[in-house]
């Protein structure tokens, strides 16, 4: 297809509809860039010729920890993140390689709840965690979501493609039930790993109303709950200092991205999911 | 033997899984279930046990069924439109577009820009008159657009916003699953003279089933959990026109502290989840090999 | 953990080792104080400031401020804290939310607290308007703080440019209709590219916004009880049909629901020329306008009028006793009349104390800045805003109502009867 598209005489056309898209895609943090980086008179104009200042970057760095938040946010999502795929990936070994009466049922619970997540079970949710005293803790956002449904059902799937003859080969050579689960089954489930581990990555870092209800302190604030709080508009909305909080808590992100784009679209298309 | 095995192994090994699903998923069912039959105690009165009270409330509760409406609207909205979108994004990305890389690069920077950061910038592309859609439309001589502030455009203009953000991030699913169609098979479909659009739906489309099926469990899960928006832009206003039932909840058990009522709404969208995923796999998993 | 028992074992072990080495220092009582501002605002220095102050002052008293954001989120988590058992010992929330605040049994009453005859005299001293909103059940719930009251900025330039009085500003409706007329432009396309006025309707401002209407034709929304509201009294209707009326008929407020984030904007980039917002967003718009403007009292149909807004000091129950007469104690200090002076002064808020207004300072500042007289002689005339039993819910009802009316599914009329009775059915328990 690729061969296609180029000799195709719309090729122009495809490039325009691409740029084009990638424009409106893109408007969000090109507005974004532009506010924060004049003064706030400016908010809600547009002139080619207004002065460029760096105060509303200063104001913000010195008004919040943003710093702090970004590292809270940085170690959520990387407990979340290993506590995910080993849970889940216990959890889809046993039921592809240990199935015991009623196993299957059991899975069929699983999938029952595969898309209730636990926000939509917030206030009782809340109510555990005040319990067990884990209320305004790192852990405590996400230990909700350490279990996921999503993660074993495509672990289990993933799992369950592996030829039989590869894991009994395994054996012979006397490895041990955690050897092939390491030797075998991670490796070649390596692509749904990546998979959800950017849908994971990608739903801790946006997540936002159960971070709200959990936190109360600096300490353990993720970036999107610090914005919400920073932002707050009961005077009115300050476009150019939330522009500016917005760009200083993504910059690490978004800087790592462009930088490591090439390496990282690439390994992720090598791998490719199915 | 080894079924006394299996069970054994299996048993310690789903366990940490079963005791955190247990706790924060089962057991908060069980729990909201309960509560839904009672009346929400309040500092001086307790709870008392009312029946199906909760539910007859609900059933005669318009903005219950202004949030049904809506919340499917956003759904029947979002789902496919973000799945399309990211499809053409991704196959535009797979073509050799002059700037590919940058082109890439901009299809995906929702997925890092948090949703309630942007909310706030998408506020001011909303204001009418001075904010950029209205300046764009202004062009066309269709400004004066106060999209936010009628009933009819405030939840189309929160589905672009979703549209928006879930597109870029489902672009890269499919991408990836685009690199790995081998190549002889598009010369072989173009060799017998299939024209794009035939190869798109013949060749590519099958192919990236599995792909699609990942892609949609995220959308529907989005769909009915994606409300940062909501919570930071209208508050489900104007007269609950961009109320979702997520929101309405969270308005409920957090702004009402109406626990019981709240429970009985959150039930009705736990069954509407759990419906969605039995059909989802029970029927589209059969026909799907999901590798 | 909770970072206040966080810092109360810090503290704890900080007091101990003091003890150990100095011998004789003991436990310091810990105060929690939830204070609704964005983190990181210019408010929360001055907040630290005094914080400062006050344990300077009591050393035996360490105070913790816990900045939450708005008032909703601030009142969520008070709210939630309290009912797993750890509430704040004092928090500045709403006015309005005292029925909800008492039906939760969150809140003590701040009156039985007082044991001098200083105390006595301390109470007397705030302005009746504001105290007003914090008495039920014939106690006093709570002390007036960070006040405000809704009012006009209007745009002198545009006024001049129409042809008015650039230093006139609307005293009736009226007047309000005519000059918003005057200073609507078209461009040559018939499009409108300034309006004369704009009036916040979204949820949250319009409740609030609808009340100084209402009074403005002599009407009031609520009972002093908060079981009643009044939804239906001509009058209540008549001023919502106003509102309605000013974009439908006289075509001087923009379409749909004006939004209250974006009104400083359209006020700043002279979308429209008059504004109804809160004396909050005075240092803003000074900051930032490119013209000249003012800030004006509300105009009025039978008599001009407006609403109180702002932020009382609750104590709460559950907290342990010693924390809350060290919170009492730091309650008094941030309302005596030179903090209530500094913080009037620096944050546009109004000191709701008539001796603050007496003190050096603001007198000096108020020579400077004479908008800050305009809110201040407003209060008299300013009725509470509407405030029920389960408020967030009754409020919300009215908001939808307002919506509803403004971007015409239906009639101020239909509207109201309906808001009217939803509230009934919501209020009814409390009868």
């Amino acid at each position: 297809m690729n061969a296609d598209f180029r000799s195709h005489p719309v090729a122009a056309l495809t490039t325009f509809a691409g740029w084009f898209l990638a424009v409106l895609w893109v408007s969000p943090l090109l507005y974004a860039v532009w506010t924060a980086f004049h003064p706030a008179a400016y908010g809600a104009r547009f002139d080619l010729f207004m002065p460029l200042t760096l105060e509303n970057f200063v104001r913000v760095w010195n008004a919040a920890p943003f710093a702090r938040y970004f590292l809270n946010t940085f170690a959520l999502v990387t407990v979340t993140l290993v506590c995910q795929f080993i849970v889940c990936t216990m959890a889809a070994y046993a039921f592809v390689c240990f199935p015991f009466r009623g196993s299957n049922v059991l899975f069929m619970l699983v999938l029952v709840q595969l898309m209730i997540m636990p926000e939509v079970l917030l206030v009782e949710n809340y109510r555990t965690l005040s319990r067990i005293g884990l209320l305004d803790t790192i852990v405590g956002i996400a230990m909700p979501y350490l279990a996921s449904a999503f993660g074993i059902f495509l672990f289990r799937q993933t799992f369950k493609s592996i030829p039989k003859e590869l894991e009994e080969a395994a054996r012979l050579e006397g490895a041990n039930g955690l050897q092939v689960l390491v030797r075998v089954f991670v490796p070649i489930a390596k692509p749904t790993y990546i998979a959800y581990g950017l849908v994971t990555v990608s739903y801790h870092w946006n997540n936002f109303l159960w971070p709200l209800v959990v936190t109360n302190s600096v300490e353990t604030r993720p970036i999107t709950v610090g914005l919400q709080v920073f932002a707050t508009i009961e005077q009115g909305v300050d476009w150019s200092l939330i522009t500016a909080a917005t760009l200083l808590s993504v910059a690490p992100l978004l800087v790592a991205f462009l930088l490591f784009q090439r390496q990282f679209v690439q390994s992720f298309m090598r791998a490719g999911i199915r | 033997m080894k079924a006394s095995r299996n069970a054994l192994y299996g048993g310690l090994l789903l366990l940490p899984a079963a005791v955190l699903l247990w706790t924060f998923t089962y057991q908060p069912i069980v729990t909201t279930f309960i509560d839904s039959l009672y009346s929400t105690p309040r500092g001086r009165r307790p709870a008392a046990f009312i029946g199906f009270d909760q539910y007859e409330t609900m059933f005669a509760d318009p903005v219950f069924w202004k949030a049904m409406l809506n919340n499917f609207i956003y759904a029947f909205a979002t789902i496919p439109l973000s799945m399309a979108m990211a499809l053409a994004m991704a196959l535009l990305v797979n073509s050799k577009l002059r700037g590919q890389a940058a082109v890439r690069m901009a299809y995906f920077t929702p997925t890092i820009l948090p949703m309630v950061a942007v909310a706030n910038i998408w506020l001011f592309f909303y204001a009418p008159d001075y904010g950029l859609v209205d300046r764009v439309l202004q062009l066309f001589g269709l400004g004066g657009q106060n999209f936010l502030g009628q009933p009819d455009t405030a939840l189309a203009a929160l589905i672009v916003i979703t549209i928006w953000k879930e597109a870029g991030f489902f672009m890269i699913f499919y991408l990836a699953a685009l690199q790995q169609i081998s190549p002889t098979l598009m010369e072989a479909a173009s060799l017998e003279g299939a024209s794009f659009w035939q190869t798109l739906r013949r060749v590519t489309i099958p192919l990236l089933m599995p792909t699609t099926l990942f892609i949609s469990v995220n959308a529907v899960i989005g769909a009915f959990r994606l409300v940062d928006h909501i919570v930071v832009m209208t508050k489900g206003a104007p007269d609950n026109a961009t109320t979702l039932l997520l929101f309405y909840i969270y308005q409920v058990g957090f702004g009402y502290w109406d626990t019981g009522y709240a429970a009985a709404l959150t039930m009705v969208l736990l069954v509407i989840l759990a419906v969605i995923a039995l059909v989802q796999f029970g029927y589209v998993d059969k026909r799907i090999h999901y590798r | 953990m909770l970072p206040w028992k966080r810092a109360t074992i810090t503290a704890a072990l900080a007091a101990s080792t003091l003890a150990l080495v100095g011998g004789g220092a003991c436990a310091k009582t810990q105060v929690t104080f939830f204070y609704p501002v964005q983190v990181g605002g210019p408010l929360t220095q001055t907040i630290d400031g005094y914080v400062a102050r006050f344990e300077e002052a009591n050393p035996d008293i360490d105070v913790v401020p816990v900045y939450s954001g708005n008032y909703l989120d601030t009142t969520t988590k008070a709210l939630t804290a309290a009912k797993s058992g750890t509430p704040p010992t004092i928090a500045v929330l709403l006015a309005t939310d005292i029925f909800t605040l008492i039906d939760e049994d969150a809140v003590q009453p701040i009156d039985e607290f007082f044991k001098t005859a200083e105390d006595k005299k301390w109470v007397e001293g705030f302005m009746p308007a504001y105290l007003a909103s914090a008495k039920v059940d014939g106690h006093l719930w709570a002390v007036p703080y960070q006040r405000s009251t809704a009012v006009l900025y209007w745009n002198k330039k545009a006024f001049a440019e129409a042809g008015l009085d650039p230093n006139k500003y609307p005293k009736t409706w009226d007047e309000m209709v005519a000059y918003g007329k005057a200073v609507t432009k078209k461009d040559a396309s018939g499009r409108v590219t300034r309006w004369g006025v704009g009036i916040p309707g979204n949820v949250g401002s319009a409740q609030w916004l609808f009340g100084a209407l209402a009074i403005q034709n002599g009407a009031k929304l609520m009972n002093d009880a908060g079981t009643e509201t009044y939804l239906t009294d001509p009058k209540v209707v008549e001023a919502l049909k106003f509102w309605v009326d000013l974009s439908k008929v006289h075509g001087v407020h923009p379409p749909g629901i004006q939004e209250w984030g974006t009104t400083p904007s359209d006020f700043l980039e002279e979308r429209i020329a008059m504004v109804w917002t809160t004396t909050g967003n005075l240092s803003h718009l000074k900051a930032n306008a490119k013209f000249e403007f003012g800030m004006a009292p509300y105009p009025g149909k039978v008599k001009p009028g407006s609403v109180l807004g702002g932020g009382n000091f609750y104590v709460f129950k559950k907290a342990p006793q010693a924390e809350k007469e060290a919170g009492f104690k730091f309650v008094k200090f941030m309302t005596s009349d030179p903090i209530l002076a500094d913080w009037c002064i620096k944050t546009g808020y109004v000191a709701p104390r008539d001796g603050a207004w007496e003190q050096p300072a603001l007198k000096e500042y108020v020579a400077k800045v004479p908008e800050a007289t305009v809110a201040r002689d407003q209060i008299a005339i300013s009725v509470p805003e509407i405030s029920t039993h389960e408020n967030s819910r009754t409020s919300k009802v009215l908001n939808d109502a307002i919506a509803a009316a403004l971007t015409g599914t239906k009639t101020p009329e239909k509207a109201l009867a309906d808001a009217q009775a939803e509230i009934d059915r919501i209020l009814k328990p409390y009868r």
